[in-house]
């Protein structure tokens, strides 16, 4: 193994550079602020590198894995190691983070050392999340991401942001502390220990275990969101500053979705299957009837929201087909949408920057003034679409795949996905986009300045790459998805 | 004639009660020859005697001792509470010290009377014998009645120290009347021996003691200000000048912990049955009217008042949980509810200044522009009383949460955790006001270095102590099983 703790430097770098960011005090440093953030930043991204050229994506079990004592009271180690899935969602966590800062960089001007330490903050927590081992530390770290979320909805925040901010935090606490529930009961069954190893090993009753999955359910659903615990996050997303909109969709949306794959999926495993249908049909909702909501939006950002969660729908659906095809699908579809849902607010951003309006309405022949951006924002438009090359294709196309070999109309359903998408997205960038140039301010407007550039290129190249030639992702899955299937699908009653 | 005999009792587990009482009188006398200038010497006094004190418990053997005829119990448990009081009063007495300054409250008589206090607590803590209980609690309740009338201009002072000493007492009529029906039944007031009273015979008196300990649980739940009993909180709270408020919710609390452990545990576990179910309604009460009714004030004072009122909900899980597990956490959760109390009273006497109480929910607003490093310290003490990581107060309700789970009461358990939702509510709102909102007076915030020292202390801690339990944690449990 390595001398230095790779995992840990990966959780602590950030939130270290987050407080020195703090410690830059008011907005007269600005400049120091930004800088500095930038730095912890790409450092932060930068040591995360070798978690992925030394990943073993032949080996099973988890790699970089640390243990030591923290809570001996409670039996609680700090625990860390990742496998393929971790590995991912760590590394888009990383990159996303450095892309909020840039996005940032211009646009916040005031409290901006409170703004660039939210989120290297965060960026820490939620590679916590990704990490932890134990129950306790997991849960830990997944609370904690709530306080600098619920600081930057409210701060930097839209009009309506108080609302939506508390709304925020209310939802997803309700859920988690449920899960807190399961986890006392778990460590209280297991004699006394936190590890995921013995949660995994425990053999549980099925009411037991349909009650711990409720649980676990209502924390993850209300992250993803899933139907219809979904409604925080259409006011979460229109108000939260763009930075708070990537991050929240990028990376705090899959924290759902990885604890279904991490938690709900291995430690009850019976449960899990036998209300897999259950799951099933709210994701084909999400997917359907969200979709349908979604083409009715006439606010950008809340029709990105919207289609998050229908996308997201996705995601729950793959994760409880149970075959590899179908998990696999799912994860390279949080990637994907990580990617795609970052670029997609960001281009609303660098619109609302300029003309401080998020409606359809007020735009109109956009490409006449911005033809640079309106070929980037066609590119995210059609891989949120999923037209095939683009990331966006390849989550959803495995996917339906694997429900194709479970039902017919679940394919059939998650299918019609592609064509709502379709219809929503390209609509609405017909909308802003063709058209004659609508009213004096569209006319005003100006191109991408080069900082907005590089992070649409970088993205672009990351949504191309990723449709193209997906094998690296997949590869590192396989090992971890094939594992986790098999575990799940021996029955833990006792 | 026999010589009547006065043996001398061992002293030493006494020792820092002694001096304390010492140090009460002398700072008392020293105080009369003081010119109104140099009365910060009295403040200097009275810091350096607790300080002393606390070192003296520190010191001791760590060894459970009785000593005065078994009346007085010296354990680990009595040692670790006793130091938290001591801290917790002199950090008191810090916060306090320009807000009582600029009341023309800075006067000897404040000293000595916190001083008295603390003997009161100290006392209590390390009692064995029902009379010795009850001296205590009247010398720590005498001295807080008149500390709440100190300000004797204020009629909200005077008005909130009438009702404090009319239910008090009210308060302390009831237990001495269910210490007299214990005494009654098993014919002593040594709690060692009541125990063993009540398990040794298969008493016929039995209904007497069920009354007696209806007539304790009533009393204790009036000390703690658990509902039903929970009237005078929020008018005491409110009325009371802040920094003698901030000494009603903080300290005491500890005491009031002692008392039920040394009542409840160590004289009548055997009757763990009866008072289980008493005290799971009265926490269940108090975690659902605490709050909701929270939600509802505009008033800082009255709003923390119930949070306190839903804290002792929680202190009371734990204990009902009946075994050490329980004790523990219930011990771990009030020290660390002392510390986020004295954080968020010490904030308002923070803010406030002379002529002025910040006391509204609104004196809150926009604190982030005026002072980012004291909003910090106020957002990490309302997320640690809202119970979330990485704050210590996560564990805190994590500890309890589990003790009672193990104990069986599941949907107790359910039920604690959504009225903690509740909670988050409105301790978010402070949250929201500090940093969402713009700030509508910008007088700059000029404490004096050694509050400022404290109270980022103070506010660190719980976030030290959120990312590092184990050390409070194991000190509680580990004393609570040395003491049982």
């Amino acid at each position: 193994m390595n001398a230095l703790p790779l995992l840990s430097t990966v959780i602590w770098l950030p939130i270290l550079a987050g407080i020195a960011v703090l410690f830059t005090g008011s907005d007269r440093n600005a400049g120091l602020a930004r800088l500095l953030a930038l730095v912890g930043a790409i450092a932060g991204f930068v040591v995360a590198l070798p978690l992925w050229t030394g990943f073993d994506s032949s080996a099973s079990g988890f790699q970089f894995v640390e243990r030591e004592q923290w809570i001996q009271a409670f039996n609680v180690y700090y625990h860390l190691g990742i496998d393929g899935i971790s590995l991912l969602l760590i590394l888009l966590n990383c990159f996303t983070t450095v892309l909020v800062v840039i996005a940032g960089w211009k646009v916040i001007d005031s409290r901006v050392a409170q703004y660039m330490a939210a989120f290297l903050i965060l960026s820490g927590l939620m590679n916590g999340v990704f990490c932890a081992l134990d129950g306790l530390l997991f849960y830990v770290f997944f609370e904690a991401t709530l306080i600098p979320m619920f600081i930057v909805i409210g701060v930097w925040g839209g009009p309506n942001r108080v609302y939506a901010a508390l709304k925020f935090f209310l939802y997803t606490l309700m859920g988690s502390l449920l899960a807190l529930i399961a986890l006392i009961y778990l460590y209280l069954s297991s004699g006394g220990s936190f590890s995921f190893f013995d949660w995994y090993m425990l053999p549980i009753p099925f009411a037991a275990q349909v009650l711990v999955f409720l649980a676990f359910f209502l924390a993850f659903a209300v992250k993803v969101p899933m139907v219809p615990v979904h409604t925080w996050l259409p006011d979460a997303h229109v108000e939260a500053p763009t930075g708070g909109s990537v991050v929240l969709a990028a990376i705090m949306l899959k924290l759902g979705g990885y604890g279904f794959l991490r938690l709900s999926l291995p430690i009850v495993p019976d449960a899990s299957q036998a209300l897999s249908g259950f799951v099933i049909v709210l994701s084909l909702i999400a997917v359907v009837y969200i979709g349908l909501v979604a083409l009715a939006q006439s606010d950008m950002k809340k029709l990105i929201a919207y289609s998050s969660i229908s996308h997201m729908g996705f995601v729950t659906l793959g994760i409880f087909l149970f075959n590899s095809i179908a998990v696999e699908g799912a994860i390279i579809q949080m990637i994907s949408h990580g990617f795609i849902s970052a670029a997609l607010f960001l281009c609303v951003g660098v619109l609302y920057d300029r003309m401080h309006s998020r409606q359809i309405a007020d735009y109109g022949g956009v490409v006449n003034r911005m033809p640079v951006f309106a070929s980037f924002f066609m590119l995210f438009a059609m891989a949120n679409a999923g037209l095939p090359g683009t990331s966006g294709f390849v989550g959803e196309f495995m996917v339906i795949m694997g429900a194709a070999k479970v039902n017919f109309w679940y394919a059939f359903l998650a299918a019609a996905t592609l064509i709502l998408g379709a219809a929503y997205t390209l609509w609405m960038y017909k909308r802003v986009v063709f058209g004659a140039v609508a009213n004096d301010h569209v006319a005003a407007l100006d191109d991408l300045s080069a900082r907005e550039t590089l992070f649409m290129v970088v993205l672009a190249i990351c949504v191309l790459f990723m449709g193209i030639y997906p094998a690296p992702f997949t590869e590192v899955l396989h090992v971890s998805v094939n594992d986790l299937l098999a575990h799940v699908a021996k029955s833990k009653l006792p | 004639m026999q010589p009547i005999a006065f043996p001398i009792p061992d002293l030493a587990p006494a020792a820092p009660e002694i001096f304390l009482l010492v140090a009460a009188c002398a700072v008392l006398l020293i105080d009369v020859f003081l010119a109104e200038r140099s009365r910060w010497v009295s403040y200097v006094l009275t810091l350096i005697t607790l300080a002393v004190c606390a070192v003296m418990v520190v010191t001791g053997t760590g060894a459970t001792v009785y000593t005065f005829s078994d009346m007085f119990v010296r354990d680990p448990m009595a040692d670790v509470l006793k130091v938290s009081v001591c801290v917790a009063v002199a950090t008191i007495l810090i916060y306090g010290r320009t807000y009582i300054g600029d009341r023309g409250m800075y006067r000897g008589e404040l000293f000595v009377l916190a001083l008295f206090a603390t003997l009161g607590m100290m006392i209590m803590i390390s009692a064995s014998h029902l009379l010795l209980l009850y001296l205590g609690l009247e010398l720590l309740s005498l001295a807080l009645y008149s500390m709440v009338a100190l300000q004797r201009d204020s009629r909200a002072a005077v008005e909130a120290a009438m009702k404090y000493f009319i239910l008090g007492a009210l308060a302390s009529g009831l237990l001495l009347y269910g210490m007299s029906m214990i005494y009654g039944a098993t014919g002593t007031m040594n709690l060692e021996q009541i125990a063993s009273a009540i398990a040794g015979t298969d008493n016929p008196k039995v209904w007497v003691l069920g009354l007696g300990v209806a007539f304790l649980v009533a009393g204790i739940g009036f000390k703690l200000g658990a509902v039903p009993f929970h009237m005078w909180v929020p008018d005491v709270y409110h009325g009371a000048p802040t920094a003698v408020t901030v000494f009603i919710g903080s300290a005491p609390k500890l005491a009031a912990f002692a008392l039920v452990m040394r009542l409840l545990v160590t004289g009548l576990e055997s009757m763990v049955v009866d008072w289980q179910q008493m005290l799971l309604l009265l926490s269940i009460a108090s975690l659902v009217i605490g709050n909701l009714t929270a939600i509802a004030q505009t008033n800082l004072k009255r709003m923390l008042a119930y949070s306190t009122i839903s804290h002792m909900g929680f202190v009371l899980l734990g204990v009902l949980s009946g075994d050490l597990n329980g004790y523990g956490s219930a011990m771990f959760y009030v020290i660390t509810y002392v510390l986020m109390s004295l954080a968020a009273f010490g904030m308002i006497l923070l803010l406030s200044r002379d002529g002025f109480e910040a006391d509204m929910l609104d004196d809150f607003k926009g604190l982030n522009r005026r002072s980012p490093w004291y909003a910090f310290m106020m957002l990490i003490t309302m997320f640690s009383m809202a119970g979330l990581p990485p704050t210590v107060g996560f564990y805190a309700k994590l500890a309890v949460l589990q003790a009672v789970f193990s104990a069986g009461f599941i949907w107790v358990a359910v039920l604690a955790v959504l009225m903690s939702l509740v909670g988050a509510f409105y301790y978010l709102r402070i949250v929201k006001l500090m940093y969402f909102d713009e700030p509508k007076d910008v007088t700059p915030i000029l404490p004096h270095p050694d509050m400022r020292l404290v109270l980022s202390v103070n506010g660190l801690s719980m976030l030290v102590l959120g990312i590092l339990p184990q050390p409070l944690m194991a000190l509680c449990i580990v004393s609570i099983q040395y003491s049982l």
